[in-house]
């Protein structure tokens, strides 16, 4: 090459998949590139022709058409086209029309080639952009050992088992010979035993030992009932969400109704140094708030050791919510312990990012009570507001910033009896409105957290059923939904907003992350499903025809893509001491990323587009 | 500065001028340039083989200034080929002046390796035959050439060229304000090279390195051709 052409190369090696090849091949792949200028408006490829180039975008911008001539995608400066036709008998599969004037670096097929013998080069080329950001996410899971281990993994001996009708200190001389921990109880006067409950070490101490009870006492009198269980093809990282989530530490695995073994919370630490787990244990030994927020300033360190580890955004998000979920839990309990016993049953109810399990460091407190029918203002409230007030102060001690929109328990209009909750919930449904519908959006995301989380369970059940049938509630929905577009300019650029800092950045919660569960929300919504974490969504919805196929898929993709980076952009910062916030300066992401973001926010734009079109949110008015 | 004045002067077409200066030349290297000729005038464009060209010197005077570097692309309104591109440094004549180092980057020791322009001049001959060349402002690369070579072989050397500043000149005739328009504190249109490249949405390349600025002005000739003339353009209306 000539030396003197060193500025093709220099802007070439800027951009995906160039940047990863080495400079003989570069130099190599310059010398032989021929150059083309084409008029706004003008064919680049015309479908079905001979096609001998890979075309790569040195000015302008290029419009990619599928055969049916709807747009496929747009090409700017530093990013190449044409390589599908390549690869399949040089004939134009594409077919590309300069939308600006362009100027086109043509790699002759020779080159083209070469190229091929380096393997970051193929992987660009052979995966079309949404299936290349499938491969993003996936190369990175591969390393990842909690994804992909099963529980049965963790089970190294058959598992020991009792019938339910032996009496405590059998039950104690079984643990203590087998040297376990917990014991499921089996139910044998059916056909074939049935697990029917579970006693642990904790239990024995708690239950039987210092009520002092019999030595005789039959086991079903302390065992526990109603068992979390997982099941054998589990992931050990679903093993851990489970545990977190219900707060137990042994899990029988089952195989059908068959016991195949327990694992313990000891046995997954001992498998994955997973400190979220020590974490959230220590929380339930702290005895005052000062205690909590000593352990709450372990949180961020928490968050970036698993973000180094590799773990995906949902098992990050779903262990900052576990661990939030817990300073909440421990919270209420020593408010129960404080205020004494509630006067009517209760539900504490999280709202928005901890209710769908995908919190992360920087947060707030969204929070509601749900009270029992039989609640009567003038006699009970008093405790509700105290207890409220007391479990929103130590959040707020514990890092959990009190909500600046007041969504929280400590709001009389937050602290209701269900049946009220269910008259907020017709209302919001029945009569939508755009703007009340933008504040009540947070109430989408619910889930119970303490007390009668059957309350929050009729809650959804009836948001799931009302919701669904009613198109006027999803068209508005649909419209706020519209609100927030991701940051890619028309020529597929990324749209800046500055910071505070005078800094050039997007913010990729509001322009990433946030419209896409938005959106998917209401995809779920209008599938009559109850789930709330945005992948279960995605799956809920997946098992209906709502959406094509690869529509979920790509979702999928483009979330966890997404919600990846700004993950990593905040661990980076809590690693720098600095405070993590959501806005990226494009010069911080790696050409990769910023590649892959870019088909991301493109995914989110169609789906977007696709929104409007299936809930007729163009055409609401208010009412 | 000196404007060749060449084109006045002709009374034979280009194709029978070269045909001729072939038969009068004494200069092998020159003769075999000649030979290769040039297309006819009634040529389309689109089939005219062209190579863009471009000197960095110490000056803007043929008379008083000399070369210090040569760059060539050759390219068809279609595309470039990178593959052609060529670049020489020569020693210039007369000593390298301060004022022209600031421009081109060229220094006393990258001139001092260099060969005379003697030593290159058959590979520079046999890279542009056959094709039209293509400058930015023709008053700097043929006068150059001219006199660089009379003062080394005894022979000028001519040919047929065409010239993208004239092209711009020509497609904004209007370029000088009026007092309104100065006084309203407008612009006026230039001609030079990196400002007509943005006309077309070309991007910017660094100025003064000769390889480039010939690759900047093939890919502006391309731009104006798709923009403003038909493929079908007679080469004899455009060549100076």
């Amino acid at each position: 090459m000539q030396a003197e052409l060193i500025e093709i190369r220099n802007h070439m090696v800027q951009h995906a998949p160039f940047d990863e090849l080495p400079t003989e091949m570069m130099d190599k792949v310059v010398a032989g590139i021929e150059i083309t200028y084409f008029q706004a408006g003008t064919d680049i490829l015309e479908l079905g022709q001979n096609n001998n180039y890979l075309h790569y975008v040195r000015s302008g911008a290029v419009e990619i058409f599928r055969r049916s001539g709807e747009l496929y995608n747009r090409v700017t400066e530093g990013e190449i086209f044409g390589q599908i036709g390549l690869m399949m008998n040089r004939t134009v599969r594409f077919p590309a029309r300069a939308i600006e004037d362009t100027l086109v670096y043509q790699i002759p097929f020779e080159l083209f080639q070469y190229l091929l013998q380096s393997e970051e080069f193929t992987d660009f080329v052979e995966i079309e952009d949404r299936s290349r950001l499938r491969s993003a996410n996936s190369r990175r899971e591969k390393s990842n050992q909690l994804m992909t281990a099963k529980v049965t993994r963790l089970i190294n001996r058959a598992p020991v088992i009792v019938p339910n009708t032996v009496r405590l200190q059998e039950a104690a001389r079984v643990m203590t010979e087998h040297g376990v921990s917990a014991l499921p109880l089996m139910d044998e006067s059916g056909d074939k035993p049935r697990l029917c409950g579970i006693v642990t070490d904790r239990d024995l101490r708690t239950r039987a030992l210092t009520h002092a009870l019999p030595s005789e006492t039959p086991i079903s009198d302390i065992m526990s009932t109603d068992v979390t269980t997982t099941h054998s093809n589990a992931f050990i990282f679903e093993a851990m969400l489970t545990m977190l989530h219900n707060n137990v530490h042994h899990l029988p695995v089952m195989d059908g109704d068959t016991v195949r073994g327990v694992i313990a919370l000891s046995d997954i630490i001992k498998h994955e140094s997973q400190s979220s787990l020590y974490l959230v244990s220590n929380i339930y030994h702290q005895h005052d708030v000062k205690g909590l927020k000593k352990l709450s300033k372990d949180v961020p360190d928490t968050f970036v050791r698993m973000v180094n580890e590799d773990a995906n955004s949902h098992m990050i998000g779903s262990a900052m919510a576990g661990i939030g979920r817990s300073f909440s839990q421990r919270l209420l309990e020593l408010g129960e312990e404080k205020l004494g016993p509630p006067p009517v049953p209760y539900c504490f109810m999280a709202l928005g990012s901890m209710a769908r399990d995908e919190q992360l460091v920087v947060t707030d407190q969204d929070n509601a009570m749900v009270l029992d029918d039989s609640f009567i203002p003038e006699e009970h409230d008093a405790y509700f507001k105290a207890l409220a007030k007391f479990v929103s102060d130590g959040l707020a001690e514990c890092g959990y910033t009190y909500c600046t929109g007041d969504i929280m328990a400590t709001n009389d209009k937050w602290r209701q009896p269900l049946k009220v909750w269910k008259e907020y919930f017709a209302d919001w449904i029945d009569n939508p409105k755009a703007e009340a519908l933008l504040n009540s959006n947070i109430f989408f995301d619910l889930e119970g957290i303490y007390g009668e989380t059957r309350f929050t369970d009729e809650l959804q059940e009836f948001v799931a059923k009302r919701a669904s049938g009613n198109p006027r509630f999803l068209a508005m929905m649909a419209r706020n939904a519209l609100g927030r577009t991701p940051p890619l300019g028309f020529f597929r650029q990324f749209v800046m907003e500055e910071d505070g800092k005078h800094n050039k950045t997007f913010n990729l919660k509001r322009r990433g992350t946030a419209p896409m569960s938005d959106l998917i929300r209401i995809h779920a919504l209008a599938c009559g499903s109850r789930a709330q974490n945005t992948f279960n969504r995605l799956k809920a919805i997946g098992a209906t025809e709502l959406i094509p196929e690869d529509g979920v898929d790509n979702l999928r993709d483009a979330f966890e893509f997404i919600a990846i980076v700004r993950i990593r952009h905040q661990a980076l910062a809590i690693e720098a001491g600095r405070k993590p916030d959501n806005n990226v300066r494009p010069e911080d992401l790696s050409p990769f990323e910023r590649s892959h973001l870019k088909d991301a926010f493109q995914v989110v734009n169609q789906a977007q587009k696709f929104l409007r079109f299936r809930y007729n949110a163009g055409a609401v008015r208010n009412a | 500065m000196p404007e060749d004045n060449q084109q006045t002067e002709q009374q034979l077409s280009w194709p029978e001028r070269l045909a001729e200066l072939a038969n009068s030349s004494n200069d092998e290297r020159l003769k075999r340039f000649y030979e290769a000729g040039c297309v006819d005038a009634d040529t389309a464009i689109k089939d005219v083989p062209m190579v863009a060209l471009d000197f960095e010197t110490t000056g803007l005077d043929p008379n008083q200034h000399s070369i210090v570097s040569i760059g060539l692309v050759p390219f068809t309104v279609d595309r470039v080929m990178l593959s052609g591109a060529r670049h020489w440094l020569v020693k210039p004549a007369l000593p390298l002046h301060q004022t022209s180092i600031t421009v081109h980057g060229i220094t006393h020791s990258d001139i001092d390796q260099a060969p005379d322009l003697n030593e290159v001049l058959g590979d520079i001959l046999d890279n542009l035959k056959g094709r039209i060349p293509v400058v930015h402002f023709r008053a700097i690369e043929r006068p150059f050439l001219n006199v660089a070579m009379n003062w080394r072989t005894g022979e000028g050397i001519t040919f047929p060229l065409l010239d993208t500043m004239a092209i711009e000149a020509h497609l904004h005739p209007d370029r000088s304000l009026n007092f309104w328009q100065k006084l309203l504190g407008k612009q006026p249109i230039s001609i030079r090279l990196a400002d007509s490249r943005s006309r077309y949405g070309l991007p910017h390349y660094p100025p003064h390195n000769a390889v480039v600025d010939a690759l900047a002005t093939a890919e502006l000739l391309m731009a104006q051709m798709r923009h403003h003339f038909s493929p079908e353009t007679r080469i004899g209306d455009l060549w100076l």
